[in-house]
């Protein structure tokens, strides 16, 4: 290990809470004027498009964006010079995008982050097709070339509001300095308001540079968004009946429920009527998975008791998920048996890939709120609990760990875990390794889990990671599991986590593959493993040195519990390369459309 | 999810890879089905869900880029549209998109929410089967039976906009059966070219044409303005400057 990186002195001598160095306070209280709205702050009246962009951003009480510098940016960032908002820079603007998801999803609040015009946006694209597909509240401010030039393929030119159209909840293009801090105020509430998503204001330079001495107003959301806050009183009654009348009734949570804040009314309902409680991948920590009634996560790669669950359940009690194909299998199979009641906030949900007999359109908290007090008598579950239990031991997690056999990486993962505390954040890539991670860790709160799901972005993991530790406590534990190819994809971000002094720990789950792919090749393509093989990449505890974060690599049982205690301790980045079984598979696996209920728990039964 | 972690275990029942449990065909499985939308199904009657024709009308505020954020949707949704027409109201900003899907009903309900969520939408509904609809087409065929072609013409109610020694354009309206038919009928002197606008509709009588809109609300903003606009308006345009 080298020297720690050196803190930047201007970083680490800032303090928000220090009076600006410059007259801007004297001014204004010097020459008060009736026009500019009386906030108590030290803030310096705007003068440009981009000062009303980054006051829109403190407005909102933006306390940390993520981004990358370039030309037709550069106003906006001038701006932030000045600004109460910590900016980030990342050495990528995937990253940047990541990060501020990230930061969005522990935080609870939109995460925030920047790019130039062309390239530097276009590199965001991947991290707002994320968000997006994540219901994920991001705000994306892209720089762009002036408008007079906008058309005539001028330097770093690309129609960003027509790339990012398909993938934001909506995006906005600023023509006009005057109101483009309230366009940036209504994006930011718009991307956090009713399901949440990536929102984009396109800044052309001459916007941003164009003089206007309007202040920004409070966020507004725009006159045609109002998602519904309570479900439909007699939908929640017909719901509450068929609740009442149940004989094998499943909680299916989904992310709803998180970015609802309803975790905790969720738990109530599934406690004080017996439910048996299963998440989505996106959801998972939304309820306690040590709990009697927790049946851990369903799906393609979900556990065999929560598959049988929904399998077998008569009524699916869905609240925030959108049935994404990786829960349902194929949809003919799906709950079969089961009446299905929906809530969700977006009402195009509805009945969008399961049809549901009980649509309920609302917030997830709310929603539980209506039903609890509906219900009157709680369905008799005592036998289902018993099924389901019985499941429980019929389809345990454990694996092997054979001596004469390459570390198993599900091993890693359950080590990790016991090594850290309850609260601690896992983010995560996409693969194998992120199945384990979401598998074999016991996630007990919610907003501990950080990962892609729906657009399944490899390289998701360390990004997310110095978005997470940004927003977290400062004694919560944030640990990204990672794969040798998903950290391939962004580990230059390794480089921002040591210069801004963060302390995550990344396990790399090294099995010198694109281990899904292996898998698949080995089950469905005759074992052809083209393009599969990873044995090419770096020493990833050689290249942490050089990045000047700390390295590690393990190779056997015995040295896991010293390295994973090594490098908790480390105060600072730190990378431990666990060089697991090659051969390792998920399981359970329900294959592409298949039927949840027939998991194969080994590769003879795909 | 599964016990202590210090020390590898001795599992010796475990599989070497993978898990251990019931195989797939030891295990119950239901016997119920859904159908591609997601219904439950009873097996002895199962039919797919036929496709019908809609006619979907969306007030939306007439910004920059709207029309392009409604056809981005029906691509990338695979909605199946037969035909889009769009204009300004009479409300400064309000331009209506009277669209023509072929879709089952779910297809359909799954049309009007994704509209609806379009942040410029202002209010989507589906329009009943009594409701008031026109189509434009313009026909351009040969001129060597003029008398023929305005005797057609004439039959179809349409109008002669060019008549020349080679061509002859007209124009006919109404609704798309009549279109057709017209478009048959033409066939005989040789179409050179044509042009269908596309169907365009309102609600018949006092129902407003999508639910959530206030019925009195173009005529309301309407009331101070002495006469019917005739300035032709900028349809909305995909570019964003």
């Amino acid at each position: 290990m080298s020297e720690p990186a050196t803190p930047k002195a201007d970083r680490a001598e800032e303090n928000p809470d220090d009076p600006p160095a410059d007259g801007a306070e004297r001014d204004m209280s010097a020459e008060p004027s009736d026009e500019q709205p009386d906030d108590g702050a030290d803030r310096a009246p705007v003068t440009t498009g981009a000062q009303s962009v980054v006051r829109a951003l403190e407005n909102a009480g933006v306390e940390t964006a993520f981004g990358v510098q370039g030309g037709a940016i550069m106003p906006v960032y001038d701006a932030l010079y000045d600004a109460d908002v910590r900016h980030v820079t990342m050495a990528h603007e995937q990253g940047a995008a990541h990060a501020a998801d990230a930061y969005g999803v522990v935080k609870g609040e939109p995460g925030v982050c920047l790019a130039t015009s062309g390239p530097g946006a276009t590199n965001l694209v991947t991290g707002i097709a994320d968000a997006n597909m994540d219901s994920d509240a991001v705000l994306a401010l892209t720089g762009q070339v002036p408008s007079h030039m906008v058309g005539s393929d001028a330097f770093q030119e690309t129609d960003t509001m027509g790339v990012t159209t398909p993938i934001t909840k909506h995006n906005y293009f600023a023509g006009d300095a005057d109101t483009v801090g309230d366009t940036v105020g209504e994006a930011l509430s718009l991307a956090g308001a009713g399901r949440p998503g990536p929102t984009l204001v396109d800044l052309p330079k001459d916007t941003t540079l164009g003089e206007t001495e309007r202040e920004p107003g409070e966020g507004r959301l725009p006159d045609t968004y109002s998602p519904a806050d309570e479900a439909d009183e007699a939908d929640v009654e017909a719901a509450a009946r068929a609740f009442e009348a149940a004989e094998r009734p499943v909680l299916l949570l989904g992310g709803g429920v998180v970015k609802g804040n309803a975790c905790e009314a969720a738990r109530e309902f599934a406690v004080e009527h017996g439910v048996p409680v299963v998440t989505t991948m996106p959801a998972i920590g939304a309820f306690p998975e040590d709990h009697d009634l927790s049946l851990s996560w369903a799906g393609m790669h979900g556990t065999g008791y929560a598959n049988m669950a929904i399998t077998h359940t008569d009524l699916l009690v869905a609240v925030g998920t959108r049935f994404d194909d990786r829960l349902t299998g194929g949809v003919d199979t799906f709950a079969p048996e089961a009446e299905v009641v929906h809530a969700d906030i977006d009402p195009a949900e509805i009945s969008k890939n399961v049809y549901a007999d009980y649509p309920l359109v609302g917030d997830a908290g709310t929603v539980f709120e209506q039903l609890s007090e509906a219900v009157g008598s709680s369905p008799d579950t005592a036998a289902w609990r018993e099924q389901c239990a019985t499941w429980k031991d019929e389809y345990p997690m454990d694996y092997a760990t054979p001596d004469d056999e390459p570390l198993k990486p599900q091993f890693v993962v359950e080590a990790l875990d016991a090594a850290t505390a309850d609260d601690t954040i896992v983010t995560t890539g996409v693969g194998q390794h992120q199945m384990w991670a979401a598998q074999y860790w016991t996630y007990t709160s919610p907003r501990t889990w950080v990962s892609s799901h729906g657009l399944g972005t490899m390289g998701y993991g360390l990004p997310a990671a110095i978005g997470a530790r940004l927003a977290a406590d400062d004694d919560q534990q944030v640990v990204c599991v990672d794969g040798d190819g998903s950290f391939l994809m962004t580990l230059q971000e390794l480089s921002v986590a040591v210069r801004e002094e963060l302390d995550i720990t990344v396990a790399v789950l090294n099995n010198e593959y694109i281990g899904m792919v292996r898998q698949w090749q080995d089950a469905f393509f005759e074992g052809r493993r083209m393009a599969a093989g990873y044995d090419w990449c770096p020493q990833f505890d050689k290249l942490a040195e050089a990045f000047g974060a700390k390295g590690w690599t393990v190779d056997d049982y015995d040295e896991v519990a010293d390295a994973v205690e090594e490098a908790l301790a480390y105060d600072g980045p730190s990378v431990i390369d666990f060089h697991v079984d090659p051969g390792a598979n998920v399981y359970p696996m329900v294959p592409s459309g298949g039927a949840n209920g027939k998991f194969a728990l080994t590769e003879d039964q795909l | 999810m599964s016990g202590d972690s210090e020390e590898p275990t001795d599992n010796g029942d475990l599989p070497k890879q993978g898990l251990k449990g019931p195989r797939p065909e030891e295990r119950p499985h239901p016997e119920g089905r859904r159908n591609s939308h997601g219904v439950r199904i009873d097996p002895e009657v199962e039919a797919e869900p036929r496709k019908r024709s809609a006619v979907i009308s969306a007030l939306v505020e007439n910004e920059p880029g709207v029309l392009s954020r409604v056809s981005g949707l029906f691509s990338r949704r695979q909605f199946n549209i037969e035909s889009l027409t769009v204009g300004p109201t009479t409300v400064d900003g309000h331009a209506r998109i009277t669209l023509v899907v072929e879709e089952t009903d779910a297809g359909i309900d799954q049309v009007k929410k994704q509209l609806a969520k379009l942040k410029p939408a202002i209010a989507v509904g589906e329009l009943g089967n009594d409701a008031v609809r026109a189509e434009l087409v313009l026909l351009k065929v040969r001129g060597d039976e003029p008398d023929k072609v305005h005797a057609i013409t004439q039959m179809y109610e349409g109008q002669t906009l060019d008549a020349g020694p080679r061509t002859i354009t007209v124009q006919i309206t109404g609704d798309q059966q009549k279109i057709d038919d017209a478009v048959d009928a033409f066939r005989q002197f040789g179409i050179i070219e044509i042009a269908r606008t596309g169907q365009t509709a309102l609600a018949r009588g006092d129902t407003p044409t999508t639910p959530d809109e206030d019925p009195g609300h173009e005529a309301a903003a309407n009331s101070s303005a002495t006469e019917q606009q005739t300035t032709p308006q900028t349809t909305p345009t995909t570019d964003d400057d």
